[in-house]
């Protein structure tokens, strides 16, 4: 890897308010290309609004968002176009489009995005779904499955067009330790085998761990601190140490 | 009280960019007329039987009440025109613009806000999708192409109606029925007060997808929004059916 590349995503002191509460407050961080990296800390420090700041579907108040060395701070949803086309968005509660059926959903972006006969795009998204083990519910609707099944479709959508980066909105919240387990590997694999930039956020610490070159935990909009699993373990802040030393899968 | 007025006024005035941003992205690509196409189907097709039932009982029922009010001046050669000037004109048009107000207003309300909340809006856009273009505009001009179509089909099935209702007493035949229904009809009676419901298929589009896309609170919020699309759709139709009314009349006086 090219060590004068941009990083993947960079963010450069974003802060966001809704109305008086900072959630995000001037954080900076770069995340290199075909990195893992959770995000950790307690619910709503602004963790899942450090996400969409990265795919723009928040803007900061101040400070600029870059993704793969371009600014994309403001831009509108024309502009953003092509670079959303490269990033994948697994959402807190999947965010499946409970209007079509699970194997649409996931063939939605390679119908709008891509040239691929009818054929060729139901046969991707039925791989897609066989690797998050939804094989036999192509045809279902979305209220037909499980807050489980739901987020693995969810995934399969969102590695439907191969990002070069995936964000992740507590990808193995709600799953059994086994499916959670295989969604940690899936996300490996996919960090390992396509060079793809994870950005997690999760409760789940065993996740973090298998997931995660680098973790960083937020706290009340602050960074309070970044770095390996084993250096988070040994971490000053006691908050941190505790939260490293949990087993919680939520 | 500018407590109250204020946030009524940026309300107001952020509804108003929302509907001049349908208008200018209506003719800047891509179209999605597919996604249109789906949209003329599930709020006008679907519409189609509710208008077409309602248009033969009011047929029915006007026909009933000018007989009785014509009838006293031995004027009954007089009712099929009659009917046909109060359907075409002014009957049809509002009344299919208030039920549809209702049947669609209702539903863009709903399934707008229940994909807000849901963040399924937010999905589309994560995918590269304008959510604007793709939900908004598609809902906006298959209003604006519906609402003129079955509004003829209200006018039409209304004329049926009333043809049942003098044919079951005087046995009149079908030709000479029409024939006397059109004998008075003029473009400026047909065509205008036709197009106005273009008008009211922006507005009722307009108002229940920007009450739809800004819904907040959850599922009471979606419930909100569903019933605001109704209300505010409906007072605004009637409102914006005296001014186009007036409008009409200055260029075609009666």
């Amino acid at each position: 890897m090219a060590t004068d590349a941009p990083p993947a995503i960079e963010l450069r002191e974003v802060s966001k308010a809704f109305g008086d509460l900072r959630v995000l407050d001037e954080v900076s961080l770069a995340i290199p290309a075909g990195h893992g990296f959770c995000i950790l800390g307690r619910s709503g420090t602004g963790k899942s609004v450090m996400l969409k700041h990265i795919i723009g579907l928040m803007t900061p108040d101040a400070g600029h968002v870059l993704v793969e060395g371009r600014d994309i701070t403001g831009l509108s949803s024309r502009a953003l176009s092509p670079i959303r086309q490269r990033i994948g968005f697994l959402f807190q509660n999947a965010a499946l489009f409970d209007s079509i059926t699970v194997g649409e959903n996931v063939a939605f972006p390679l119908r709008r995005h891509t040239t691929l006969p009818d054929e060729e795009i139901r046969a991707r998204a039925a791989a897609l779904l066989a690797q998050v083990g939804l094989e036999r519910d192509f045809d279902k609707m979305p209220a037909d499955l499980s807050g489980g099944m739901r987020k693995r479709a969810g995934l399969a959508r969102a590695m439907a067009l191969e990002p070069s980066i995936l964000l992740a909105d507590e990808p193995s919240a709600g799953l059994d330790p086994v499916t959670a387990a295989e969604i940690d590997a899936l996300l490996v694999e996919l960090k390992h085998g396509s060079q793809t930039t994870l950005v997690v956020v999760t409760h789940n610490i065993p996740s973090a761990r298998a997931i995660g070159d680098e973790l960083l935990f937020l706290h009340e909009g602050r960074v309070l601190a970044r770095g390996t699993a084993d250096a988070l373990d040994r971490n000053e802040h006691a908050m941190v140490r505790e939260f490293m030393g949990s087993t919680g899968s939520g | 009280m500018p407590g109250l007025i204020l946030p009524l006024l940026a309300t107001a005035g952020d509804a108003a960019l929302f509907a001049g941003r349908a208008v200018r992205e209506a003719f800047r690509p891509p179209f999605e007329l597919r996604e249109t196409l789906r949209q003329l189907f599930e709020l006008g097709c679907k519409s189609a039987p509710l208008i077409a039932v309602s248009g033969f009982a009011i047929g029915v029922v006007l026909s009933m009440h000018t007989r009785a009010s014509l009838a006293r001046f031995g004027a009954e050669a007089l009712i099929p025109a009659g009917l046909a000037i109060a359907l075409v004109r002014e009957t049809g048009p509002l009344t299919a613009g208030l039920l549809l107000a209702g049947r669609i207003g209702a539903g863009i309300g709903a399934e707008l806000g229940a994909m807000k909340v849901t963040e399924q809006i937010d999905a589309l856009e994560a995918s590269a999708v304008d959510s604007f273009k793709y939900l908004v505009v598609t809902r906006v001009v298959a209003c604006v192409i519906a609402l003129p179509l079955l509004t003829s089909l209200m006018n039409f099935t209304g004329m049926m109606g009333g043809f049942a209702a003098e044919t079951s007493i005087t046995g009149i035949p079908l030709g000479a029925y029409l024939a006397q229904a059109f004998s008075l009809i003029e473009f400026s009676d047909l065509i205008p007060s036709t197009l106005k419901t273009a008008v009211f298929g922006f507005i009722i589009a307009v108002v229940a997808s920007y009450l739809g896309t800004t819904t907040s609170s959850g599922t009471e919020g979606v419930g909100q929004a569903s019933t605001r699309s109704v209300v505010t759709g409906s007072i605004m139709l009637i409102v914006a059916n005296v001014i186009l009314v007036r409008i009409i009349f200055f260029f075609y006086p009666a």
